[in-house]
């Protein structure tokens, strides 16, 4: 499953990623790195580009760059509940 | 021990600038975008402000002054960044400043970070970056409220110590709170009282400073955070530098770095690694979450956020925006108007006729005032176009149009220096430096001058008022349906242009679409007002410099030469007139022996010779010598040619009282033709929809292109394509016509 793979709502952690991308290398220095939790909060008419939570912050990017990100569904309450 | 040879190599290269040649001390203030950079900016310095460029490049820099007790510090307000490698134009200015790199800004003092409390995660790496630049620096927390407000709480104190004792304030920017506080740290750091942080990445660290080893790295070596970021990310400027210390090979030696330290993996993914680990790790030390309120705005604008329900925002948005600027301004522009022609009056009654009179009524008054009609509308447009950048909506609407600006080779990010265009191409031009690719930032600034600006309103406000009758079709009014026709024309313009670009000389791969998108905020009322007031100002001065300028000279071409035998002929008809005719058929044969004197007079003079010389390049679009005239004189700049019309259509007229657009409809060719036929005033109106007058739009497109390919081919591609425009609507229109 990738991050072009979700629906609203959905909280994933980020497993593994495809560097070779610029683009991906930015999205990386904005937080999306491994082990990070995303939130998929919406798209665009039309599915295309995504709407992503990271730690609060909202970030947008094309579904073509969302791809380079493998993740795994988390179970449970969001993030920000989570901690302690 | 490298930590500590760093630091020293730091001090010193603070220490090389003497104290004495920096009288004052600055600081800059940095942070992610939107972070709120510009209110924490405009709260301390007020007005003590001002706004210029950065020397051979338009990026705006904001500079100003705050007091802290009695001791000024000057601040510098750099474009957001999220990272010290950048990756846009813009962000390069902001670490070229941070490291030393632009010529006539000093490097900074000490550094202001402001962290958006509800992206802490986000603001945590930059501050990392930034606290290894090792000057003084101060941290403020801005956005706690909306923090805590989203369940979110912070132990300062903890982060204070994680961050290995740097000062932190949390504040308010927008009611003020935490200022205090954040002034008495800021003077603590300029007394030199912070103390220099560790290194969060001690392995780049040591390496950078190896590389430094056993050379004298002197004045113009490079420092070394500007080796760290460029083993990070290649930088020629730095790898120039470092080659000219120890010669090519080290080029191999970094590249060996770069695979030992980076696992062969790219060295920005490998440092976002490295850092955000940390990162959570802290988060988790010092954020502590409770249950969210549940607040019904948050509720409302998820919904509003929804494919449907903020695509059809977005419309309506637009439709106010337009909406507003033509109908609220209505009763603003009615006054200036009222005071303009009633000031003509006033003035023509106080001074005798002759050159001083028609200098100052037909030159200035009607020249200047023909344009500053325009002000309510234009400062209304910019109100809608500043609200939307501090609203975040602007970077909404990017996110939302996205996918339709795939098709024409173009991403989102050209959709906030294109709805800016629409007050002005200027700072919508400027606003391209955001986008990271050349070749679609230069699509995107050749596409800008054809939306429809508001230097073009004063143009279209006019001919249409004058020519298009204001017939109604149920809801709709002919004059509005042919004004969203020119901005449909100038939008459609753009848009093929880009598409032309992207398909021939810009052709090259997709563009990439990132974006922070900001979460919705209230405006800022402060920021808002300077920004607005920023606008007036330029307006001002342009119609004050420019315009003015150019009324005159029309005026003085307009009046020069004066020959005395029109007067004298003048004259001769009036005592022939006087003597056989009385009443009313006298004063009409009056009026009519001055109307022929001034035309007389127009038509001999300066401007009227040269208007006559190019007067049959224009005819085929069935321009008579004055409207040729007018567009030539408008080059400078397009509502010039308001100013223009209504100066030689003055000069050329005894009736004083009849407003432009009455002069207008009753200009007459030589033999009785009427000038201002409606396929002329469309083609014309198609002319000013799609050419390229305005020579502040050149510069800046040469500056930002860095070139004068650009601007030249814009202003000969608009040019022809306005012509051909006009032509083709004017020999079509009178061909159905006949």
């Amino acid at each position: 499953m990738t991050l072009a793979d979700l629906k609203r709502g959905d909280r994933v952690r980020i497993e593994s990623i495809v560097t070779r991308d610029k683009s991906v290398q930015r999205l990386m220095t904005m937080g999306l790195v491994e082990g990070a939790e995303v939130e998929f909060l919406n798209s665009s008419l039309g599915g295309d580009p995504v709407e992503l939570s990271v730690y609060g912050m909202s970030l947008s990017l094309r579904r073509q760059q969302a791809q380079y990100f493998t993740v795994a569904p988390i179970h449970g309450e969001s993030h920000v509940k989570r901690r302690r | 021990m490298a930590n500590l040879m760093s630091s020293v190599a730091a001090s010193i290269a603070i220490d090389a600038i003497p104290r004495s040649r920096r009288a004052r001390v600055t600081f800059a203030v940095v942070g992610n975008p939107n972070a709120g950079k510009s209110t924490l900016f405009n709260r301390l310095t007020g007005l003590r402000q001002k706004t210029a460029n950065y020397p051979g490049v338009t990026v705006e820099k904001h500079v100003g002054t705050a007091l802290l007790g009695d001791s000024p510090l000057d601040l510098i307000d750099l474009p957001g960044i999220f990272c010290l490698t950048p990756d846009s134009a813009d962000e390069r200015i902001a670490v070229d400043v941070l490291l030393g790199r632009v010529a006539g800004t000093p490097q900074p003092d000490g550094i202001l970070a402001v962290v958006d409390a509800t992206r802490l995660y986000q603001g945590l790496f930059l501050l990392q970056q930034l606290a290894e630049l090792e000057r003084p620096m101060v941290v403020a927390l801005t956005m706690a409220d909306a923090a805590a407000r989203n369940g979110t709480q912070f132990d300062i104190d903890r982060l204070h110590q994680c961050l290995g004792g740097m000062p932190i304030v949390s504040i308010v920017a927008t009611t003020g709170r935490g200022l205090i506080d954040l002034k008495r740290e800021l003077l603590c750091a300029m007394a030199g009282e912070t103390q220099p942080v560790e290194s969060f990445w001690p392995e780049l660290r040591r390496v950078a400073s190896g590389l430094l080893e056993n050379s004298d790295s002197g004045q113009n070596g490079p420092t070394v955070q500007e080796v760290e970021r460029c083993l990070v990310e290649d930088d020629p400027v730095a790898t120039e530098k470092l080659i000219a210390l120890h010669g090519p090979d080290v080029v191999t030696r970094m590249q060996q770095i770069r695979d030992e330290l980076f696992g062969g993996e790219p060295g920005l993914a490998a440092e976002a690694r490295y850092r955000y680990r940390w990162i959570r790790g802290v988060l988790d030390d010092v954020q502590k979450a409770a249950p969210p309120m549940a607040r019904w705005s948050s509720i409302v604008v998820d919904w509003l956020n929804r494919p449907y329900p903020a695509t059809m925002l977005f419309f309506l948005v637009m439709a106010l925006v337009f909406q507003a600027v033509f109908a609220w301004a209505a009763p603003f522009m009615d006054l200036i108007d009222t005071s303009v022609t009633a000031l003509g009056e006033t003035v023509s009654g106080m001074l005798p006729p002759g050159i001083v009179q028609s200098l100052i009524v037909d030159g200035v008054i009607a020249g200047v005032g023909s344009v500053i009609i325009f002000l309510p509308q234009i400062l209304i447009l910019f109100l809608f176009i500043i609200l939307l950048e501090d609203t975040g909506y602007l970077a909404r609407a990017a996110f939302l149009v996205d996918r339709a600006m795939r098709p024409v080779g173009l991403s989102g990010q050209s959709v906030i220096p294109l709805l800016s265009s629409f007050a002005c191409a200027v700072p919508g031009i400027m606003a391209t430096r955001a986008i990271p690719d050349r070749r679609d930032r230069i699509a995107t600034i050749l596409a800008a001058p054809f939306l429809t600006c508001s230097a073009r309103l004063p143009v279209y406000a006019l001919l249409i008022a004058a020519f298009v009758p204001g017939r109604t079709f149920g809801v709709l009014n002919l004059q509005g349906i042919v004004l969203f026709g020119l901005y449909l024309l100038g939008i459609i313009g753009g848009i093929g242009t880009a598409l032309l670009l992207r398909r021939s000389a810009l052709r090259g791969p997709k563009p990439n679409f990132v974006l922070a998108l900001p979460a919705f905020r209230l405006p800022n009322v402060r920021t808002v007002a300077i920004a607005l007031l920023d606008r007036a100002k330029v307006f001002l001065r342009r119609a004050g410099t420019v315009i003015f300028l150019v009324a005159v000279i029309v005026w003085a071409l307009a009046y020069f030469p004066r020959s005395d035998t029109i007067d004298d002929a003048a004259a001769a008809a009036r005592s022939a007139a006087e003597e056989t005719l009385s009443g009313d058929v006298l004063s009409r044969e009056l009026a009519r022996i001055e109307n022929v004197a001034a035309a007389t007079h127009l038509e001999q003079s300066a401007l009227g010779r040269a208007g006559k010389i190019v007067e049959p390049v224009f005819a085929p679009l069935g321009w008579d010598w004055k409207v040729s005239a007018a567009v030539i004189a408008g080059f400078p700049a397009r509502e010039v040619v308001v100013a223009v019309l209504g100066t030689i259509y003055a000069v050329g007229e005894e009736a004083d009282e009849a407003s432009l657009a009455d002069r207008l409809r009753s200009a007459r060719f030589a033999d009785g033709g009427i000038v201002f036929s409606l396929p002329m005033v469309l083609g014309l109106l198609v002319f000013y929809a799609w050419c390229l007058q305005c020579v502040a739009t050149l510069a800046v497109i040469r500056r930002e292109t860095n070139s004068w390919r650009w601007p030249i081919f814009a202003w000969a591609y608009m040019t022809a394509l306005g012509y051909l425009g006009a032509l083709l609507i004017y020999q079509v229109g009178t061909a159905i016509s006949a």
